[in-house]
């Protein structure tokens, strides 16, 4: 074989390689989505969002105090994650350039963005459920919140520094001070990003399980009350799709599709933001 | 020159007893050239640089920088890559100091002030100083807000005023007709000429009285360049303009004195005329031959 034909031979050989290796891994999300529409589909109706989660035994229900809750959670959660994530991205791209204090936020941030969610559940069951004397709502909103703090953080940081810097120049020339170049300036250009990143850890917070269950618990019955404990979806799709009835895992997949078409919905919005980017 | 020497000399001899009282007034009209540099020296210095020295981090940028900016005229620096000639534009309005480890050294009077002083406020600095960058910039805003942005800093103005600014300031910038119809579209669908000229429309809006132009024309094609210069000529009538550019043609069809730099220093400087045609350095004359650059 003379270097050319060998070359010609890796070339193919790699190509296939990696289109098989692709759809090795597609393979498995078809499939899960796949078992995931089938099953859960045929539980999608009306009554899913009016009737409460059926109690064991009993016939039919839906998932409306579940779905209810997780919507209180996860948008409490973001409402105290994202400022605090925004703040810090700003401190980070703008004025904590270059510094120690920076450098560390950043460090503890990705080290937070790895850990482990059972880890971040347990710690607010430490510091909230334990010394308030019971699960709440709340506290899983702040177990959320702790979740999608590095998304939002990182993902500002990295989108504020995407402006140039020559923009931050022109606004500075014209006498601007300096929050009101990072406000109306430097925000602004970076606003889609920002507003990306907020969806994507809203994303990510949607599904969480394990913290919830050491602080939101579950509850069969419908609440608004933030500081009791509080039904939300994961953790309902924990507990049926272990029981042993029908009903519950009718719910359970249907509640997974749920979360799953919503997490699919904020990542389209998100790829449409971030493409429209021109302002 | 021999005549007049002996006239004087003449004119000495005879009024011997008044010779004190001459002495006495040719010093004190001496005093009054060094006060009043306007009526002797051309057009009076709108900024005045004394002993500059500029530093990145330990690295000294410019050396020993004295050099004064008439009024009302166009002032070009001109020089190879990595002079200086930025790096001195961007001390006359501080923007250095965005960077903590940017650092100048020295004097640079306007109207009377050392704006290199720590008690300057520097945003007011630089509502008095605007300057227009290499690359446009226009802000993630409508046409509109671009301009109307630096205005709002410092004024309140009725909505019916503001309007007529930006108006004002865009006609000024030849760039009204252009875009009268799209006031309220992005700033960034702009052409790039017409970007730079919102540049400089955005600067003159909040009427300062020295622009600083940092090669504003280097990303932009010919016609829009030209464009650019002409304005440039017609601004120097109301504005003190400082311009850093690449291209030497453009510093002989536009300014009015030249500085030419070279490693952190000013090497000569003079009437454009004088330093593109009769150079005194060997330097100047190098590169304004093309001989290196």
């Amino acid at each position: 074989m003379n270097l050319y034909a060998r070359r010609k031979f890796i070339n193919a050989f790699n190509l296939t390689a990696s289109v098989l290796t692709t759809f090795f891994g597609l393979f498995f999300l078809v499939w899960i989505l796949w078992e995931l529409f089938a099953k859960g589909f045929a539980g999608l109706d009306w009554s899913l969002f009016v009737e409460d989660t059926p109690g064991p035994g009993s016939e039919g229900g839906g998932l409306r105090n579940a779905i209810v809750g997780s919507l209180l959670i996860t948008l409490t959660g973001i409402f105290i994650g994202a400022p605090i994530g925004i703040l810090s991205g700003i401190y980070l791209s703008e004025y904590g350039r270059g510094t120690w204090l920076a450098a560390t936020v950043r460090f503890v941030s990705d080290i937070l963005l790895s850990a482990p969610s059972i880890v971040i559940g347990v710690f607010v069951y430490g510091i909230m459920v334990a010394p308030l004397g019971g699960f709440s709502g709340l506290s899983g909103a702040v177990a959320l919140a702790i979740i999608a703090l590095p998304v939002i953080l990182r993902t500002t940081e990295d989108m504020m520094l995407l402006v140039p810097d020559t923009m931050r120049e022109a606004a500075a020339a014209l006498g601007a001070p300096r929050w009101k170049v990072i406000l109306s300036v430097v925000l602004r250009a970076a606003r889609n990003g920002v507003l990306t990143g907020v969806l994507l850890a809203v994303a990510r917070i949607a599904g969480e399980t394990a913290p919830l269950l050491f602080t939101a618990l579950n509850n069969q019955f419908f609440s608004l009350d933030m500081t009791k404990p509080m039904a939300n979806l994961p953790v309902t799709i924990f507990n049926f799709a272990m029981g042993p009835y029908e009903n519950w895992h009718d719910l359970a997949w249907a509640g997974s599709l749920l979360i799953t078409l919503v997490v699919l919905g904020l990542n389209i919005v998100t790829r449409a933001f971030l493409r429209g980017k021109k302002h | 020159m021999t005549e007049n020497r002996d006239k004087q000399a003449e004119t000495a001899d005879a009024a011997a007893p008044a010779a004190d009282d001459a002495r006495a007034a040719a010093e004190t009209a001496k005093e009054e050239t060094a006060n009043l540099p306007a009526e002797r020296q051309g057009p009076k210095p709108k900024l005045d640089i004394r002993n500059l020295n500029f530093y990145y981090g330990t690295h000294q940028a410019l050396k020993n920088i004295n050099l004064k900016i008439p009024e009302k005229q166009v002032m070009a620096f001109i020089g190879p890559s990595g002079c200086g000639k930025s790096t001195l534009l961007r001390t006359f309005n501080r923007i250095y100091s965005l960077y903590p480890n940017q650092r100048a050294e020295g004097e640079i009077w306007m109207d009377g002030q050392n704006i290199l002083g720590k008690d300057v406020d520097v945003n007011l600095l630089r509502a008095k100083v605007g300057m227009v960058f290499q690359k446009p910039a226009p802000f993630p805003m409508s046409v509109f807000d671009n301009i109307a942005f630096g205005i709002r800093l410092y004024e309140r103005l009725p909505k019916a005023e503001l309007e007529e600014r930006v108006e004002q300031a865009l006609r000024r910038a030849a760039l009204w007709d252009e875009v009268k119809d799209k006031l309220h579209k992005s700033g960034a669908a702009l052409s790039g000429g017409q970007q730079q000229r919102l540049c400089i429309a955005r600067a003159i809006a909040v009427k300062p009285e020295v622009i600083l132009l940092d090669e504003p024309t280097s990303a932009l094609d010919p016609i829009s360049t030209a464009r650019i210069e002409e304005l440039v000529m017609e601004l120097s009538e109301d504005y003190t303009i400082v311009i850093v550019t690449h291209n030497m043609q453009q510093a002989a069809r536009i300014s009015d004195r030249t500085a030419f730099m070279y490693l952190g220093e000013i090497i000569e400087e003079g009437e454009t005329d004088q330093i593109f045609t009769a150079p005194r350095e060997e330097k100047t004359q190098a590169y304004i031959t093309g001989r290196f650059g």
